[in-house]
Protein backbone atom coordinates (compact mmCIF):
# COMPACT_ATOMS: atom_id res chain seq x y z
CA UNK A 1 0.00 0.00 0.00
CA UNK A 2 1.26 3.11 -0.97
CA UNK A 3 1.47 6.37 1.32
CA UNK A 4 -2.01 8.06 0.50
CA UNK A 5 -1.81 11.12 3.15
CA UNK A 6 -1.27 14.53 2.06
CA UNK A 7 -0.99 18.05 3.42
CA UNK A 8 -3.63 20.84 2.85
CA UNK A 9 -2.52 24.42 4.76
CA UNK A 10 -1.73 22.68 8.32
CA UNK A 11 -4.16 20.13 7.77
CA UNK A 12 -3.30 16.45 7.13
CA UNK A 13 -5.36 13.89 5.62
CA UNK A 14 -5.62 10.35 5.45
CA UNK A 15 -6.01 10.26 1.89
CA UNK A 16 -6.48 12.61 -0.60
CA UNK A 17 -10.46 12.04 -1.33
CA UNK A 18 -12.89 14.00 -0.07
CA UNK A 19 -16.45 14.65 -0.81
CA UNK A 20 -17.96 17.45 -2.25
CA UNK A 21 -20.01 20.14 -0.43
CA UNK A 22 -23.73 19.87 -1.26
CA UNK A 23 -23.26 16.03 -2.40
CA UNK A 24 -22.88 14.37 0.64
CA UNK A 25 -24.85 15.87 3.18
CA UNK A 26 -23.48 15.82 6.54
CA UNK A 27 -21.73 12.47 5.89
CA UNK A 28 -24.65 10.94 8.16
CA UNK A 29 -26.51 10.13 4.94
CA UNK A 30 -23.86 8.10 3.57
CA UNK A 31 -23.50 5.96 6.42
CA UNK A 32 -25.23 2.87 5.72
CA UNK A 33 -22.98 2.83 2.32
CA UNK A 34 -19.74 4.02 3.54
CA UNK A 35 -17.48 3.57 6.39
CA UNK A 36 -16.69 7.44 6.94
CA UNK A 37 -13.34 7.33 8.66
CA UNK A 38 -12.02 5.69 5.37
CA UNK A 39 -12.61 9.02 3.47
CA UNK A 40 -9.46 11.77 3.67
CA UNK A 41 -12.20 14.03 4.46
CA UNK A 42 -16.13 15.32 4.29
CA UNK A 43 -17.51 18.95 3.22
CA UNK A 44 -20.52 19.48 4.50
CA UNK A 45 -23.45 21.40 3.08
CA UNK A 46 -23.15 25.09 2.66
CA UNK A 47 -23.71 26.99 5.99
CA UNK A 48 -24.78 30.65 6.43
CA UNK A 49 -24.76 32.70 9.46
CA UNK A 50 -28.78 33.14 9.02
CA UNK A 51 -31.13 30.37 8.02
CA UNK A 52 -31.94 29.85 4.35
CA UNK A 53 -34.73 28.81 3.05
CA UNK A 54 -33.00 28.03 -0.29
CA UNK A 55 -35.03 28.34 -3.65
CA UNK A 56 -38.74 27.09 -4.95
CA UNK A 57 -38.72 23.69 -6.42
CA UNK A 58 -38.02 22.59 -9.06
CA UNK A 59 -33.73 22.85 -8.37
CA UNK A 60 -32.65 20.05 -10.63
CA UNK A 61 -32.46 18.93 -13.56
CA UNK A 62 -30.79 16.05 -15.83
CA UNK A 63 -28.84 16.51 -18.55
CA UNK A 64 -25.97 14.82 -20.61
CA UNK A 65 -23.79 12.78 -18.15
CA UNK A 66 -24.25 15.28 -15.80
CA UNK A 67 -27.15 17.46 -14.01
CA UNK A 68 -28.39 21.23 -13.12
CA UNK A 69 -29.34 22.05 -9.47
CA UNK A 70 -30.70 25.37 -8.39
CA UNK A 71 -30.85 24.85 -4.57
CA UNK A 72 -29.54 28.05 -3.57
CA UNK A 73 -27.87 27.34 -0.21
CA UNK A 74 -30.59 25.96 2.09
CA UNK A 75 -29.62 25.38 5.76
CA UNK A 76 -30.67 26.16 9.12
CA UNK A 77 -27.75 28.22 9.86
CA UNK A 78 -24.94 28.27 11.79
CA UNK A 79 -26.13 28.62 14.71
CA UNK A 80 -28.22 25.11 14.15
CA UNK A 81 -25.06 23.49 12.79
CA UNK A 82 -23.38 24.03 16.26
CA UNK A 83 -25.80 22.93 18.19
CA UNK A 84 -27.35 19.91 16.44
CA UNK A 85 -25.40 19.05 14.19
CA UNK A 86 -21.95 19.36 15.43
CA UNK A 87 -22.44 17.00 18.31
CA UNK A 88 -23.21 14.25 15.40
CA UNK A 89 -20.36 14.72 13.55
CA UNK A 90 -17.64 15.57 15.64
CA UNK A 91 -16.41 12.21 16.38
CA UNK A 92 -16.62 11.10 12.62
CA UNK A 93 -12.52 9.90 12.37
CA UNK A 94 -12.10 12.07 8.99
CA UNK A 95 -11.46 16.46 8.45
CA UNK A 96 -14.83 17.35 8.77
CA UNK A 97 -15.09 20.50 6.71
CA UNK A 98 -17.46 23.18 7.00
CA UNK A 99 -18.61 24.60 3.60
CA UNK A 100 -19.39 28.21 4.57
CA UNK A 101 -21.03 31.57 2.40
CA UNK A 102 -22.26 34.77 3.50
CA UNK A 103 -24.25 37.81 1.37
CA UNK A 104 -21.20 40.54 2.54
CA UNK A 105 -17.57 39.53 3.87
CA UNK A 106 -19.00 40.79 7.27
CA UNK A 107 -21.39 37.69 7.00
CA UNK A 108 -18.66 35.45 5.70
CA UNK A 109 -16.13 36.41 8.94
CA UNK A 110 -18.66 36.03 11.36
CA UNK A 111 -19.99 32.54 10.27
CA UNK A 112 -16.34 31.16 10.05
CA UNK A 113 -16.04 32.99 13.63
CA UNK A 114 -18.27 30.57 14.91
CA UNK A 115 -16.68 27.32 13.01
CA UNK A 116 -13.25 28.79 14.44
CA UNK A 117 -14.84 27.96 18.45
CA UNK A 118 -15.39 23.82 17.02
CA UNK A 119 -12.54 21.62 18.22
CA UNK A 120 -13.47 19.10 16.41
CA UNK A 121 -14.04 20.91 12.83
CA UNK A 122 -9.83 21.52 11.56
CA UNK A 123 -10.97 23.75 8.03
CA UNK A 124 -13.32 25.49 6.15
CA UNK A 125 -14.04 25.95 2.83
CA UNK A 126 -15.19 29.38 1.67
CA UNK A 127 -17.32 29.22 -1.15
CA UNK A 128 -17.25 32.42 -3.20
CA UNK A 129 -18.94 30.69 -5.99
CA UNK A 130 -22.36 29.49 -5.36
CA UNK A 131 -24.57 30.33 -8.81
CA UNK A 132 -27.66 30.36 -7.59
CA UNK A 133 -27.95 33.33 -5.07
CA UNK A 134 -28.95 36.71 -6.16
CA UNK A 135 -26.62 38.31 -3.52
CA UNK A 136 -22.98 36.76 -2.46
CA UNK A 137 -21.80 33.86 -3.69
CA UNK A 138 -21.02 33.78 -6.98
CA UNK A 139 -20.64 38.15 -6.94
CA UNK A 140 -17.52 37.86 -4.68
CA UNK A 141 -16.11 34.78 -6.50
CA UNK A 142 -15.90 36.58 -10.20
CA UNK A 143 -13.69 39.60 -9.78
CA UNK A 144 -9.97 39.37 -8.17
CA UNK A 145 -11.07 42.31 -5.82
CA UNK A 146 -14.43 40.82 -4.29
CA UNK A 147 -12.79 37.28 -3.89
CA UNK A 148 -10.10 38.67 -1.78
CA UNK A 149 -12.54 41.40 0.24
CA UNK A 150 -13.80 37.79 1.48
CA UNK A 151 -10.85 36.08 2.33
CA UNK A 152 -9.02 38.91 4.01
CA UNK A 153 -12.45 39.19 6.12
CA UNK A 154 -12.33 35.63 6.61
CA UNK A 155 -8.60 35.46 7.73
CA UNK A 156 -9.00 37.85 10.27
CA UNK A 157 -11.30 36.05 11.88
CA UNK A 158 -10.35 32.50 11.10
CA UNK A 159 -7.48 30.71 12.66
CA UNK A 160 -7.41 27.30 11.05
CA UNK A 161 -6.85 25.84 7.37
CA UNK A 162 -8.79 28.27 4.71
CA UNK A 163 -9.90 26.53 1.63
CA UNK A 164 -11.09 28.78 -0.84
CA UNK A 165 -13.48 27.40 -3.25
CA UNK A 166 -13.22 29.09 -6.91
CA UNK A 167 -16.17 29.80 -9.47
CA UNK A 168 -15.35 28.27 -12.71
CA UNK A 169 -17.75 31.60 -14.45
CA UNK A 170 -14.66 33.55 -14.76
CA UNK A 171 -12.69 34.56 -17.78
CA UNK A 172 -9.14 34.06 -15.83
CA UNK A 173 -9.66 31.90 -13.04
CA UNK A 174 -5.75 32.27 -11.76
CA UNK A 175 -6.42 35.65 -11.62
CA UNK A 176 -8.79 34.78 -8.71
CA UNK A 177 -6.83 32.23 -7.70
CA UNK A 178 -3.76 34.60 -7.13
CA UNK A 179 -5.65 37.12 -5.20
CA UNK A 180 -7.21 35.18 -2.94
CA UNK A 181 -3.75 33.50 -2.45
CA UNK A 182 -2.43 37.32 -1.39
CA UNK A 183 -5.20 37.70 0.85
CA UNK A 184 -4.30 34.73 2.75
CA UNK A 185 -5.93 31.21 1.29
CA UNK A 186 -4.25 28.35 2.82
CA UNK A 187 -5.68 26.43 -0.67
CA UNK A 188 -7.94 26.80 -3.13
CA UNK A 189 -10.80 24.29 -4.23
CA UNK A 190 -12.06 24.13 -7.83
CA UNK A 191 -14.29 24.13 -9.75
CA UNK A 192 -17.92 24.95 -8.63
CA UNK A 193 -20.45 24.29 -10.87
CA UNK A 194 -20.84 25.91 -14.14
CA UNK A 195 -23.79 27.78 -14.52
CA UNK A 196 -26.26 26.58 -17.46
CA UNK A 197 -29.96 26.33 -18.52
CA UNK A 198 -32.19 23.34 -19.21
CA UNK A 199 -35.66 24.43 -21.05
CA UNK A 200 -38.67 21.94 -21.37
CA UNK A 201 -39.93 22.19 -25.04
CA UNK A 202 -42.90 20.37 -25.10
CA UNK A 203 -44.36 23.16 -22.22
CA UNK A 204 -42.30 25.89 -23.14
CA UNK A 205 -40.76 26.60 -20.13
CA UNK A 206 -37.83 26.70 -18.11
CA UNK A 207 -37.05 23.84 -16.01
CA UNK A 208 -35.43 25.22 -13.12
CA UNK A 209 -37.51 27.66 -10.65
CA UNK A 210 -35.24 30.40 -11.59
CA UNK A 211 -34.31 29.31 -14.89
CA UNK A 212 -30.81 29.43 -14.28
CA UNK A 213 -28.30 26.34 -12.42
CA UNK A 214 -25.16 25.05 -11.45
CA UNK A 215 -23.82 22.48 -14.07
CA UNK A 216 -22.41 18.96 -12.58
CA UNK A 217 -21.26 15.81 -13.45
CA UNK A 218 -18.66 13.79 -15.69
CA UNK A 219 -19.77 16.58 -18.40
CA UNK A 220 -17.71 19.15 -16.42
CA UNK A 221 -14.95 17.29 -16.27
CA UNK A 222 -11.96 18.47 -19.17
CA UNK A 223 -13.07 21.89 -17.93
CA UNK A 224 -12.24 21.27 -14.35
CA UNK A 225 -9.05 19.09 -15.62
CA UNK A 226 -7.87 22.54 -17.59
CA UNK A 227 -8.70 25.33 -14.92
CA UNK A 228 -6.84 22.87 -11.98
CA UNK A 229 -4.02 22.95 -14.56
CA UNK A 230 -4.09 26.32 -15.18
CA UNK A 231 -4.29 27.36 -11.46
CA UNK A 232 -1.76 24.67 -9.91
CA UNK A 233 1.04 26.66 -11.93
CA UNK A 234 -0.02 29.72 -11.16
CA UNK A 235 -0.13 29.06 -7.28
CA UNK A 236 2.49 28.34 -4.73
CA UNK A 237 -1.18 27.06 -2.07
CA UNK A 238 -2.34 23.40 -2.68
CA UNK A 239 -4.98 22.84 -5.15
CA UNK A 240 -8.04 20.44 -4.52
CA UNK A 241 -9.25 19.44 -7.75
CA UNK A 242 -13.19 18.77 -8.46
CA UNK A 243 -15.93 18.52 -11.01
CA UNK A 244 -17.13 14.94 -12.59
CA UNK A 245 -14.80 12.98 -10.91
CA UNK A 246 -16.49 9.29 -10.58
CA UNK A 247 -13.52 6.95 -10.96
CA UNK A 248 -9.92 6.31 -9.49
CA UNK A 249 -8.78 7.31 -12.78
CA UNK A 250 -10.53 10.87 -12.87
CA UNK A 251 -8.80 11.18 -9.58
CA UNK A 252 -5.48 10.53 -10.98
CA UNK A 253 -5.92 12.72 -13.48
CA UNK A 254 -6.81 15.59 -11.59
CA UNK A 255 -3.25 15.01 -9.39
CA UNK A 256 -1.55 14.31 -12.30
CA UNK A 257 -3.08 18.14 -13.44
CA UNK A 258 -1.42 19.40 -10.47
CA UNK A 259 -4.19 18.61 -7.43
CA UNK A 260 -3.27 17.64 -4.22
CA UNK A 261 -6.27 16.15 -3.19
CA UNK A 262 -9.47 15.78 -5.20
CA UNK A 263 -13.55 15.63 -3.80
CA UNK A 264 -16.14 13.64 -5.23
CA UNK A 265 -19.31 15.01 -5.89
CA UNK A 266 -22.36 14.47 -8.43
CA UNK A 267 -21.08 10.84 -8.60
CA UNK A 268 -22.02 10.17 -4.81
CA UNK A 269 -25.48 10.39 -5.94
CA UNK A 270 -24.73 7.83 -8.99
CA UNK A 271 -22.78 5.36 -6.26
CA UNK A 272 -22.89 6.31 -3.27
CA UNK A 273 -19.77 3.96 -2.09
CA UNK A 274 -18.08 5.47 -4.98
CA UNK A 275 -15.76 7.72 -2.68
CA UNK A 276 -14.12 4.99 -0.68
CA UNK A 277 -13.53 3.12 -4.50
CA UNK A 278 -11.99 6.09 -5.66
CA UNK A 279 -9.75 6.31 -2.18
CA UNK A 280 -8.74 2.33 -3.56
CA UNK A 281 -8.68 2.80 -6.66
CA UNK A 282 -5.58 5.47 -6.23
CA UNK A 283 -4.14 3.31 -4.29
CA UNK A 284 -4.01 0.52 -6.50
CA UNK A 285 -2.41 2.86 -9.47
CA UNK A 286 0.30 4.28 -7.33
CA UNK A 287 1.21 0.24 -6.68
CA UNK A 288 1.18 -0.72 -9.68
CA UNK A 289 3.05 2.18 -11.47
CA UNK A 290 5.74 1.82 -8.61
CA UNK A 291 5.05 5.03 -6.44
CA UNK A 292 5.55 4.99 -2.83
CA UNK A 293 3.16 8.35 -2.43
CA UNK A 294 0.89 9.96 -3.97
CA UNK A 295 2.59 13.28 -3.12
CA UNK A 296 4.49 11.45 -6.30
CA UNK A 297 2.24 12.17 -8.73
CA UNK A 298 1.10 15.67 -8.06
CA UNK A 299 1.42 17.92 -10.82
CA UNK A 300 3.56 15.07 -12.71
CA UNK A 301 2.72 15.74 -16.15
CA UNK B 1 -34.57 1.88 8.80
CA UNK B 2 -30.52 0.63 7.59
CA UNK B 3 -30.43 1.48 3.85
CA UNK B 4 -28.90 -0.99 1.87
CA UNK B 5 -26.60 -0.95 -1.68
CA UNK B 6 -27.88 -4.18 -3.08
CA UNK B 7 -27.61 -5.81 -6.06
CA UNK B 8 -31.06 -7.74 -7.53
CA UNK B 9 -31.43 -10.49 -9.75
CA UNK B 10 -34.74 -10.14 -12.15
CA UNK B 11 -36.53 -13.39 -11.74
CA UNK B 12 -39.40 -11.81 -13.93
CA UNK B 13 -40.33 -9.15 -16.35
CA UNK B 14 -43.43 -8.52 -17.58
CA UNK B 15 -45.32 -6.56 -19.29
CA UNK B 16 -48.44 -5.99 -18.18
CA UNK B 17 -49.65 -3.72 -20.76
CA UNK B 18 -48.28 -0.77 -23.58
CA UNK B 19 -47.04 1.47 -20.61
CA UNK B 20 -46.55 -1.20 -17.53
CA UNK B 21 -44.01 -3.71 -16.77
CA UNK B 22 -44.00 -5.87 -13.29
CA UNK B 23 -40.25 -6.64 -12.63
CA UNK B 24 -39.92 -9.36 -9.43
CA UNK B 25 -36.12 -9.30 -7.80
CA UNK B 26 -34.26 -11.43 -5.48
CA UNK B 27 -30.75 -10.45 -3.72
CA UNK B 28 -27.86 -11.93 -5.19
CA UNK B 29 -26.81 -12.46 -2.08
CA UNK B 30 -27.89 -12.47 1.09
CA UNK B 31 -32.02 -11.91 2.77
CA UNK B 32 -34.17 -9.33 1.80
CA UNK B 33 -33.84 -6.00 3.99
CA UNK B 34 -37.11 -5.12 5.97
CA UNK B 35 -39.30 -2.69 3.75
CA UNK B 36 -42.44 -1.31 4.71
CA UNK B 37 -45.44 -0.19 2.15
CA UNK B 38 -44.70 3.23 0.59
CA UNK B 39 -40.21 3.42 0.30
CA UNK B 40 -38.75 3.31 -2.92
CA UNK B 41 -35.35 2.22 -4.36
CA UNK B 42 -33.30 3.78 -6.49
CA UNK B 43 -32.55 1.96 -9.11
CA UNK B 44 -29.27 2.23 -11.15
CA UNK B 45 -29.78 1.97 -15.08
CA UNK B 46 -27.32 1.35 -17.35
CA UNK B 47 -26.68 1.72 -21.29
CA UNK B 48 -29.15 4.98 -21.76
CA UNK B 49 -27.30 7.81 -23.06
CA UNK B 50 -30.19 10.33 -21.15
CA UNK B 51 -30.59 8.36 -18.51
CA UNK B 52 -27.87 9.66 -15.56
CA UNK B 53 -29.17 9.82 -12.32
CA UNK B 54 -30.91 6.70 -10.74
CA UNK B 55 -34.83 5.82 -11.19
CA UNK B 56 -36.96 6.20 -8.17
CA UNK B 57 -39.02 3.19 -7.69
CA UNK B 58 -41.91 2.38 -5.10
CA UNK B 59 -42.10 -0.86 -3.62
CA UNK B 60 -44.70 -2.39 -5.24
CA UNK B 61 -45.07 -5.32 -3.36
CA UNK B 62 -42.60 -7.64 -0.95
CA UNK B 63 -43.56 -11.30 -1.45
CA UNK B 64 -41.89 -12.72 1.64
CA UNK B 65 -41.95 -16.09 0.98
CA UNK B 66 -40.02 -15.99 -2.24
CA UNK B 67 -37.67 -13.51 -0.63
CA UNK B 68 -38.44 -11.04 -3.83
CA UNK B 69 -39.36 -7.12 -4.40
CA UNK B 70 -41.89 -6.28 -6.91
CA UNK B 71 -42.10 -3.47 -8.89
CA UNK B 72 -44.60 -1.60 -10.75
CA UNK B 73 -42.37 0.57 -14.38
CA UNK B 74 -44.59 3.11 -16.01
CA UNK B 75 -42.57 3.34 -19.53
CA UNK B 76 -42.00 6.97 -19.34
CA UNK B 77 -38.38 8.22 -21.25
CA UNK B 78 -35.33 6.12 -22.23
CA UNK B 79 -34.62 4.66 -19.00
CA UNK B 80 -37.65 3.29 -17.80
CA UNK B 81 -37.65 1.65 -21.02
CA UNK B 82 -34.38 0.10 -20.61
CA UNK B 83 -35.48 -1.15 -17.09
CA UNK B 84 -38.45 -2.91 -18.63
CA UNK B 85 -36.50 -4.59 -21.10
CA UNK B 86 -34.22 -6.24 -19.01
CA UNK B 87 -34.41 -9.62 -18.48
CA UNK B 88 -34.81 -12.73 -15.69
CA UNK B 89 -31.08 -13.36 -14.42
CA UNK B 90 -30.00 -9.27 -15.06
CA UNK B 91 -28.97 -8.05 -12.30
CA UNK B 92 -29.70 -4.37 -10.93
CA UNK B 93 -28.20 -2.11 -8.78
CA UNK B 94 -30.39 -0.58 -6.04
CA UNK B 95 -30.83 1.47 -3.22
CA UNK B 96 -33.26 0.45 -0.63
CA UNK B 97 -35.53 0.80 1.25
CA UNK B 98 -35.84 4.40 0.83
CA UNK B 99 -37.86 7.40 2.60
CA UNK B 100 -40.67 7.01 4.83
CA UNK B 101 -43.79 5.05 4.35
CA UNK B 102 -47.59 5.36 5.11
CA UNK B 103 -49.31 4.63 8.26
CA UNK B 104 -50.72 1.66 8.84
CA UNK B 105 -53.75 2.50 10.91
CA UNK B 106 -55.25 0.50 14.03
CA UNK B 107 -58.12 -2.16 12.48
CA UNK B 108 -60.62 -0.79 15.39
CA UNK B 109 -60.30 2.72 13.46
CA UNK B 110 -62.28 0.99 10.65
CA UNK B 111 -61.59 0.77 6.79
CA UNK B 112 -59.57 2.35 4.96
CA UNK B 113 -59.49 3.91 1.49
CA UNK B 114 -56.46 3.51 -0.45
CA UNK B 115 -57.03 5.50 -3.80
CA UNK B 116 -54.49 4.79 -6.71
CA UNK B 117 -54.07 6.64 -10.13
CA UNK B 118 -52.13 5.42 -12.59
CA UNK B 119 -49.03 3.96 -11.90
CA UNK B 120 -49.65 5.69 -8.13
CA UNK B 121 -51.17 2.32 -7.26
CA UNK B 122 -47.97 0.85 -6.69
CA UNK B 123 -47.35 0.86 -3.38
CA UNK B 124 -50.77 0.53 -2.78
CA UNK B 125 -50.80 -3.02 -3.36
CA UNK B 126 -47.92 -3.49 -0.58
CA UNK B 127 -50.09 -1.41 1.64
CA UNK B 128 -53.18 -3.12 1.45
CA UNK B 129 -51.57 -6.11 2.46
CA UNK B 130 -49.87 -4.93 5.42
CA UNK B 131 -53.33 -3.53 6.42
CA UNK B 132 -55.20 -6.83 5.76
CA UNK B 133 -51.96 -8.68 7.61
CA UNK B 134 -52.64 -6.62 10.73
CA UNK B 135 -56.57 -7.10 10.79
CA UNK B 136 -57.62 -4.14 9.30
CA UNK B 137 -60.35 -3.72 6.07
CA UNK B 138 -58.70 -2.27 2.81
CA UNK B 139 -60.57 -0.63 0.19
CA UNK B 140 -59.73 -0.05 -2.87
CA UNK B 141 -59.84 2.90 -5.31
CA UNK B 142 -58.08 3.25 -8.54
CA UNK B 143 -58.81 5.65 -11.62
CA UNK B 144 -57.36 5.35 -15.04
CA UNK B 145 -57.75 7.42 -18.03
CA UNK B 146 -59.15 3.70 -20.06
CA UNK B 147 -59.69 0.17 -19.17
CA UNK B 148 -56.64 -1.21 -20.43
CA UNK B 149 -54.56 0.88 -18.13
CA UNK B 150 -56.11 -0.70 -15.12
CA UNK B 151 -53.50 -3.66 -14.38
CA UNK B 152 -53.49 -6.32 -11.71
CA UNK B 153 -57.30 -6.04 -10.41
CA UNK B 154 -57.33 -9.92 -9.38
CA UNK B 155 -54.58 -8.91 -6.87
CA UNK B 156 -55.72 -6.09 -5.12
CA UNK B 157 -59.23 -7.90 -4.77
CA UNK B 158 -56.79 -10.53 -2.43
CA UNK B 159 -56.68 -8.06 -0.06
CA UNK B 160 -59.70 -5.98 -0.19
CA UNK B 161 -62.81 -4.44 -2.70
CA UNK B 162 -61.59 -2.73 -5.33
CA UNK B 163 -63.46 0.01 -7.29
CA UNK B 164 -63.07 1.43 -10.52
CA UNK B 165 -63.20 4.62 -11.83
CA UNK B 166 -61.96 5.53 -15.70
CA UNK B 167 -62.49 8.20 -17.73
CA UNK B 168 -63.50 6.79 -20.74
CA UNK B 169 -66.32 5.16 -18.79
CA UNK B 170 -64.66 1.57 -20.67
CA UNK B 171 -64.59 0.14 -16.98
CA UNK B 172 -66.28 0.83 -13.38
CA UNK B 173 -67.54 4.39 -13.09
CA UNK B 174 -67.04 7.38 -15.39
CA UNK B 175 -65.03 10.02 -14.35
CA UNK B 176 -62.58 10.49 -11.74
CA UNK B 177 -62.13 9.17 -8.33
CA UNK B 178 -63.47 11.97 -6.39
CA UNK B 179 -66.72 11.18 -8.12
CA UNK B 180 -67.00 7.60 -7.37
CA UNK B 181 -70.20 6.74 -5.34
CA UNK B 182 -68.20 4.57 -2.70
CA UNK B 183 -66.99 8.21 -1.40
CA UNK B 184 -71.02 9.08 -0.94
CA UNK B 185 -71.97 5.20 0.65
CA UNK B 186 -69.42 4.79 2.80
CA UNK B 187 -67.21 6.76 5.41
CA UNK B 188 -63.63 5.77 6.23
CA UNK B 189 -61.27 6.09 8.93
CA UNK B 190 -58.04 7.21 6.83
CA UNK B 191 -56.94 7.46 3.13
CA UNK B 192 -53.98 6.71 1.58
CA UNK B 193 -53.47 8.40 -1.89
CA UNK B 194 -51.09 7.68 -4.49
CA UNK B 195 -51.17 9.60 -8.48
CA UNK B 196 -50.84 12.29 -10.05
CA UNK B 197 -50.87 15.61 -8.76
CA UNK B 198 -53.98 17.03 -9.07
CA UNK B 199 -55.91 13.59 -8.72
CA UNK B 200 -53.75 13.96 -4.68
CA UNK B 201 -54.94 17.52 -4.20
CA UNK B 202 -58.52 16.76 -5.28
CA UNK B 203 -59.08 13.65 -2.90
CA UNK B 204 -56.98 15.59 -0.10
CA UNK B 205 -59.39 18.53 -0.40
CA UNK B 206 -61.99 15.60 -0.07
CA UNK B 207 -60.62 14.14 3.21
CA UNK B 208 -60.19 17.61 4.79
CA UNK B 209 -63.57 18.34 3.78
CA UNK B 210 -64.47 15.33 5.30
CA UNK B 211 -62.03 15.37 8.39
CA UNK B 212 -60.42 12.39 7.67
CA UNK B 213 -56.83 11.73 7.90
CA UNK B 214 -55.43 11.49 4.94
CA UNK B 215 -51.38 10.73 3.29
CA UNK B 216 -49.88 11.49 0.12
CA UNK B 217 -46.97 9.93 -1.73
CA UNK B 218 -45.64 12.83 -3.49
CA UNK B 219 -42.88 12.39 -6.42
CA UNK B 220 -40.76 15.30 -6.57
CA UNK B 221 -37.79 14.83 -8.61
CA UNK B 222 -34.91 13.66 -6.92
CA UNK B 223 -31.25 13.44 -7.70
CA UNK B 224 -29.39 11.56 -4.60
CA UNK B 225 -32.59 9.71 -2.23
CA UNK B 226 -30.74 9.77 0.72
CA UNK B 227 -31.64 13.60 1.65
CA UNK B 228 -27.83 15.06 0.55
CA UNK B 229 -28.60 16.97 -2.19
CA UNK B 230 -31.94 18.80 -1.19
CA UNK B 231 -33.42 18.76 -4.74
CA UNK B 232 -36.60 16.90 -4.66
CA UNK B 233 -37.95 19.60 -2.12
CA UNK B 234 -41.52 20.32 -1.10
CA UNK B 235 -42.94 23.38 1.19
CA UNK B 236 -43.92 22.07 4.41
CA UNK B 237 -45.40 23.54 7.52
CA UNK B 238 -41.83 22.43 8.75
CA UNK B 239 -40.23 25.02 5.54
CA UNK B 240 -38.82 23.45 2.91
CA UNK B 241 -37.99 19.46 3.65
CA UNK B 242 -36.77 16.53 1.11
CA UNK B 243 -39.23 14.46 -0.13
CA UNK B 244 -36.70 11.66 -0.40
CA UNK B 245 -35.87 11.47 3.36
CA UNK B 246 -38.83 13.15 4.92
CA UNK B 247 -41.24 11.56 2.65
CA UNK B 248 -42.61 10.45 0.20
CA UNK B 249 -45.33 10.17 2.25
CA UNK B 250 -46.73 13.15 3.75
CA UNK B 251 -50.13 13.90 6.19
CA UNK B 252 -51.66 16.34 4.32
CA UNK B 253 -51.85 19.08 7.31
CA UNK B 254 -47.93 18.59 6.66
CA UNK B 255 -48.02 20.54 3.21
CA UNK B 256 -49.27 23.53 2.22
CA UNK B 257 -51.46 22.98 -0.92
CA UNK B 258 -54.16 25.23 -1.33
CA UNK B 259 -56.58 22.70 -1.36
Amino acid sequence: MADLSVKIGNLRLKNPVMTASGTFGYGLEYADFVNLADLGGIIVKGTTLNPREGNPYPRMAETAQGMLNCVGLQNKGVDYFCTHIYPLIKDVDTAMIVNVSGNSPEDYAACAARINELPGIPAIELNISCPNVKQGGMAFGTSPEGAASVVRAVRAAYDKTLIVKLSPNVTSITDIALAVQDAGADAVSLINTLMGMAIDAERRKLVLSIGTGGLSGPAVKPVALRMVYQVARAVHIPVIGLGGISSATDAVEFLLAGASAVQIGTANFIDPSVSVKVVRGIDDYLVRHGFASVQDIVGLL
Amino acid sequence: MKKYQLNLVLTQVEPLNERYALIKARPQEGPLPEMVPGQFAQLRIEGSATTFLRRPISIHFVDEAQGEVWFLVQVVGDGTRRLVSMKPGDVLDTLLPLGNGFTVPSPDDGPCLLVGGGVGIAPLLYLGACMKRSGGQPVFLLGARKASDLVELPLFRRYGPVHVTTEDGSMGEKGFVTQHSLLQAQRFAHISVCGPGPMMKAVAAYARRQDIACEVSLENMMACGLGACLCCVEDTQHGHVCVCKEGPVFNINQLKWQI
